[in-house]
């Protein structure tokens, strides 16, 4: 009886636990995205425990983002110098920093002067404050990309959809989906019932469904060094995956770590219940 | 007692510092003979692991006060610096993050399992309010951790619950006013928050001690809820429960140990990676999940909810009862031990107060979830009844089932059921 | 934990499997406990943001002989002295073997007229004195530290005072005729 019962509690106990752990994974961020369609989920390279950025995918991402997006959104929270990570030389980070301008000083004469970008600079935002990126994109603000993989992820439904996502290990995929499927395939004409503004656009992964930014992508809009064709489809997954790797730079490092540290822990957890089962033998209870 | 008697250390410089302060007689007759019951199951083992999550949490959380800048400039970007530069920041700060909801699942059990148990109850009265106060630091700790990243969820959960004190009649402006250092969540409440945030776990720490001291006093409570009746019902802390201890902490840090390096923001919420803005409020504010209870209890009292109208609304506004029932259900926990009218101890024994705990459990768990819904139908309702459960069964049935029940015969002592069947059942239990 | 561990040994029956396994467990969980502690004393060396800024390109081609200015590279000042021949046949003609710190102004500098040091006493981290106009140079005619009266030569060298070692040449290279890149 004494074993029914404490089976019965604390199967109720873990019950609890799997409950709240599957609820706060659910804190509504199935309605982060608003009412809009959910874009398809498609297969990323970082995602699973070991997961690793298909580093060519992530360069011809740098590659779009520096010929399409920069020229309205910033990416303030990474430095030249980051890019080492993706699989360039020290070279060619100095190389591609110098083709930017940063404003430096005071110097000698108190007066601030532009210099070529150095790797330990951060990458160049291109407006100089917020006002002037409103004044130059019809009032919208386009927003910062550093980080925009992780703040636009949002659940996959049911609590039980979250819950297996996180088992699979899929961390911010529906990030990368959001921003993939809004670029490639969420540009379609507007509904009867949608009323733009001037100067908006319609996009079905949008939470309201205007957005400011025209299509930014076009067949062939960015010449790829290494030859791969630049469909829309392909320079979207590639921005994304570029974005993904600049939204969480230590992400490989992070799940090296742990694969290493829960075999550690498991092999541990099983000498410490081999050294219970020891001391405990001899004890009625 | 016999289980106190006073070591003798063979080390000599251990037997020097022990007859000027004897902290190793002390953890001796603490840790080492301290006679614990023999049928504690695994529950037993969450206050040690709070231990565990409380010290991980100064560590780490120290270590990130040395990387982190508390102004609102530069907070964000100091989080995102933690995360991108400095050596294993982003370990240190998942650890810490992850940590906060752990501690809040691990303690969130082992008060579930006091309220099973009956630990609440006589002598041990203390002791659990002691553990009320534990929580309700950690909430204010918790929360006030949350807002130090500056997201977007980190200003407006400050700003939502800062204002809940605005409900307080007269004087409730000028507490939030007070609460800000200025007219709305800015650079001087941020910084407050993080002197506070640092300052806090020293307190819980000290509480904690307490805590322990009182357990100590008392002893441990067990599965059974009878007094331990003389030394064949107990076996020494060590070696057999640091071993038992140990198990949990193995599976525990497991768990621990996969969120932080595989799922690190499975349990936040992905708008607190947009850096605060005073202008926008995000779509769907949610507190963090260990919140969310007291958040739908909060949100119940409306303006046209039946129970407020009929009983409340002549006496105060819908907003002032949310806040004052929130802090109530946390109060109604203290006074638990004078609420619940049963001489016995366990729900083992306890055939229909058994099921009101398990209701209770449910009840808190709906909360949790319409907590994290948005403020309509059907959620509304849901998290109403809800509400006026948790407070029923505290207050209401609580009592009444101590009164009516008649409990299961207990067993004369812890070590009885174990002499009669005990055989097989050990056997059983090796197979 | 490890005193408590022997006195165990004696209430039960003692096993070497069951001694073997508490060995095991306690290695064990002191090998976890050791890695966790590496990333957190880890975090506080500095960080990759602190490290990339550790070299800092000098324009020299304003600084006339004679002249010196003063840099920071690593939250420290730098000293460059664009010396006259007197102060670099000053600092050549001494007795090495004389000197409390023994080194050739030779081995001190790449180029004779540029002297290149980190400007931190060595004995307790003060900024000497005599990079400006008017301002005491010591005995040598280099630089003088107010804290505690270490003289410095116009080689940087330590010549009187309690110093123990000539002021720290950093890692530097020329870039061009007129630019030093240091660290």
């Amino acid at each position: 009886m004494a074993i029914t019962l404490k089976g019965f509690a604390l199967g109720v106990a873990t019950a609890a636990v799997a409950g709240t752990i599957a609820l706060s994974g659910m804190t509504d961020r199935a309605l982060a995205a608003g009412e809009a369609e959910h874009p398809p989920e498609l297969d990323w390279s970082w995602t699973g425990p070991f997961g690793t950025f298909d580093r060519a995918s992530a360069q011809r991402g740098l590659q779009v983002y520096s010929q399409v997006c920069a020229s309205c959104h910033g990416l303030g929270q990474l430095y030249y110098r980051d890019l080492t990570g993706l699989g360039y030389t020290e070279d060619q980070v100095a190389e591609f920093a110098a083709q930017y301008q940063v404003e430096d000083g005071p110097n000698d004469q108190g007066e601030m002067y532009m210099r070529p970008a150095e790797p330990s600079d951060h990458f160049v935002e291109p407006f100089p404050n917020e006002a002037a990126a409103r004044a130059a994109n019809g009032g919208a603000h386009p927003p910062d990309l550093s980080l925009i993989i992780k703040n636009r992820a949002h659940g996959f439904g049911s609590i039980g959809e979250n819950f297996l996502a996180m088992l699979q290990v899929r961390g911010y995929s529906s990030g990368a989906d959001y921003v993939h499927g809004l670029l490639a395939e969420g540009y379609v004409d507007p509904p009867e019932d949608v009323n733009l503004l001037p100067g908006q656009y319609y996009n079905k992964f949008m939470g309201s469904g205007a957005i400011g930014m025209p299509p930014p992508l076009y067949p062939d809009g960015v010449e790829y060094e290494d030859g791969t064709e630049a469909t829309v489809d392909q320079q979207a997954r590639d921005v994304s995956t570029f974005l993904a790797w600049a939204a969480e730079p230590r992400l490989e490092a992070r799940k090296q770590t742990g694969v290493k540290v829960l075999i550690f822990l498991a092999i541990f957890t099983g000498i410490l219940i081999a050294v219970k089962r020891r001391t405990w033998a001899s004890v009625k209870h | 007692m016999s289980s106190h008697s006073a070591p003798s250390f063979k080390n000599p410089v251990v037997r020097w510092v022990d007859s000027r302060l004897p902290v190793f007689s002390y953890m001796h007759a603490e840790y080492g003979t301290f006679p614990m019951p023999k049928n504690l199951n695994y529950f037993w083992n969450f206050g040690a692991l709070a231990m565990v999550v409380l010290i991980t949490m100064i560590l780490t959380g120290i270590m990130l006060a040395m990387q982190y800048t508390a102004h609102t400039e530069h907070a964000f970007d100091s989080v995102e610096r933690i995360m991108r530069d400095v050596n294993f920041g982003w370990l240190l700060r998942y650890i810490h993050m992850n940590g906060a909801s752990m501690f809040f699942i691990v303690v969130y059990v082992h008060i579930f399992r006091g309220y099973y148990y009956g630990s609440y109850k006589q002598p041990r009265e203390l002791l659990w309010i002691l553990g009320v106060v534990i929580l309700v630091l950690m909430m204010g700790t918790a929360f006030m951790g949350y807002v130090l990243p500056w997201g977007q969820m980190s200003f407006w959960g400050a700003t939502v619950i800062t204002n809940l004190f605005s409900a307080i009649p007269l004087v409730g402006e000028n507490i939030v006013t007070w609460l800000w250092g200025g007219f709305s969540v800015d650079n001087p409440t941020l910084n407050r928050f993080f002197a506070l945030h640092y300052l806090f776990p020293f307190l819980i720490l000290g509480v904690v001690i307490l805590h322990v001291v009182a357990l100590h006093v008392t002893k441990s409570n067990n599965p059974d809820g009878i007094d331990v009746r003389g030394p064949q019902d107990t076996v020494p802390f060590h070696p057999y429960f640091t071993a038992k201890d140990s198990v949990g902490l193995g599976v525990f840090l497991l768990i621990f140990a996969f969120f932080v390096f595989f799922a690190p923001n499975y349990m936040g919420h992905p708008d607190n990676y947009i850096e605060a803005n005073p202008l926008v409020t995000p779509a769907h504010i949610v507190p963090e999940w260990y919140f969310l209870p007291f958040y739908a209890i909060l949100r119940s009292f409306t303006d046209d909810w039946w129970f407020f109208s009929w009983f409340l609304s002549w006496l105060m506004t819908a907003k002032l009862a949310g806040v004052l029932a929130m802090f109530g259900s946390l109060i109604v926990l203290a006074v638990l031990p004078w609420l619940d009218t049963s001489k016995v101890r366990s729900n083992r024994y306890r055939p229909i107060h058994k099921w009101l705990v398990i209701a209770v459990l449910i009840d808190f768990v709906i909360l949790g979830w319409v907590g994290g819904k948005p403020a309509e139908e059907p959620y509304v309702s849901i998290a109403q009844w809800s509400t006026l459960f948790y407070f029923f069964a505290f207050i209401v049935l609580t009592p009444i089932i101590g009164w009516i029940e008649r409990p299961r015969p207990l067993p004369a002592s812890i070590s009885e059921p174990v002499l009669k069947g005990g055989a097989t059942t050990a056997k059983m239990e090796k197979s | 934990m490890a005193d408590a561990t022997q006195s165990s040994g004696g209430d039960e029956e003692k096993t070497g499997r069951r001694d073997f396994l508490n060995y095991l467990a306690i290695a064990t969980g002191a090998v976890g406990a050791g890695a966790f502690l590496w990333p957190v004393i880890d975090s506080m060396n500095p960080a990759r943001d602190v490290l990339a800024l550790a070299s800092t390109e000098v324009d020299l081609s304003p600084v006339e002989v004679g002249q010196a200015i003063t840099i920071t590279w690593r939250g420290k000042p730098v000293f460059i002295r664009h010396r006259t021949e007197e102060e670099i046949e000053a600092a050549r003609s001494v007795d090495i073997a004389s000197l409390p710190d023994p080194q050739a102004d030779e081995e001190r500098v790449q180029q004779a007229p540029w002297l290149v040091m980190v400007g931190v006493c060595t004995h307790l981290g003060c900024v000497p004195l005599g990079q400006k106009q008017g301002e005491p140079k010591g005995d040598f005619g280099g630089w003088f530290c107010p804290c505690h009266g270490s003289h410095y030569d116009t080689s940087g060298r330590i010549r009187k005072g309690p110093a123990p070692e000539n002021l720290h040449v950093p890692g530097y290279e020329f870039t061009s005729d007129t630019s030093v890149l240091i660290g």
